[in-house]
């Protein structure tokens, strides 16, 4: 098995995240695709942890989950705070901090 | 074709068609039923690298703990599709060739990238929970403990956002 295969895989997956963050306005779903980008890295991680047969990427693997984790805690706090603030969650209005 | 390619094929549509349809579906509760199954074909590929451990980990966090957060929220919030806020189709026409262009320009930088070694099949126990154990307290001590520091300090900063606001007394 190449390890080009994994690659491109984690690329498609890294790309079609970007591709949701831009073209959606729902700030939960642009959040879930940031999880999905950092999803396709950590493939990307075990991929080349497997080729050089060295257990330290599956380590950062292991460190990128609890930052995503810690992160998803914050942002849906953020989220809920602002549904009650402004009642919706579309981002073109989340762009105004101020009032 | 060895069972081995066969399966890595069927997670790989698996998981690209399910990313497309986190990202194309209407309803937000049908957004995060694509991203866990998503998350269940990343599973299945580190089984097949023979990373058995941060399968385990990937099921019982992502799938289990931090999708169960953002379907609660989404529930709690009554977000469907009737709700849900639309770009209009120019600016989602940029964001398609964007990202198009992003994916080419990636994969032309990193197609011919030398040093690339195929990888065996062969069974090995780097990624059992032993060996990672090791690793993780002896090389990753310190890194370990700051992120127990970053979790507190998470813990702590949810619950300071997510508090109901005392109005200010004159």
């Amino acid at each position: 098995m190449p390890t080009q295969y994994y690659l491109f895989l984690s690329l498609a997956l890294f790309c079609i995240g970007i591709m949701g963050v831009l073209m959606r306005r729902n700030a939960i779903i642009v959040f879930m695709s940031i999880e999905l980008m950092l999803n396709a890295v950590n493939l990307l991680l075990v991929a080349f942890s497997k080729m050089y047969n060295q257990a330290d990427a599956q380590i950062f693997v292991f460190f990128i989950m609890v930052v995503a984790a810690a992160e998803v805690a914050i942002g849906l706090a953020i989220i809920v705070m602002m549904f009650r603030k402004v009642h919706s969650v579309d981002i073109n209005i989340l762009n105004r901090l101020k009032n | 074709m060895p069972v081995h390619q066969l399966l890595f094929w069927i997670l790989t549509v698996m998981a690209l068609s399910c990313a497309l349809g986190v990202i194309l579906s209407r309803n937000p509760v049908n957004s995060v039923l694509f991203l866990i199954l998503t998350f269940f074909a990343v599973s299945g590929h580190y089984l097949l690298l023979n990373a058995q451990f941060l399968a385990v980990v990937n099921i019982i966090v992502y799938a289990g703990a931090i999708m169960v957060l953002f379907l609660f929220v989404i529930m709690l919030m009554n977000l469907n599709s009737d709700t849900e806020p639309q770009k209009s189709w120019l600016v989602q026409l940029a964001g398609v060739v964007s990202s198009g262009i992003l994916f080419l320009v990636l994969i032309a930088a990193v197609s011919r990238a030398s040093g690339m070694m195929p990888l065996d099949t062969k069974a090995t126990d780097i990624g059992l929970i032993k060996n990672l154990g090791l690793v993780l307290f002896n090389d990753f001590v310190l890194p370990f403990e700051i992120s127990s520091v970053l979790f507190l300090s998470a813990m702590i900063g949810a619950m300071v956002i997510g508090k109901k606001e005392e109005p200010v007394k004159q």
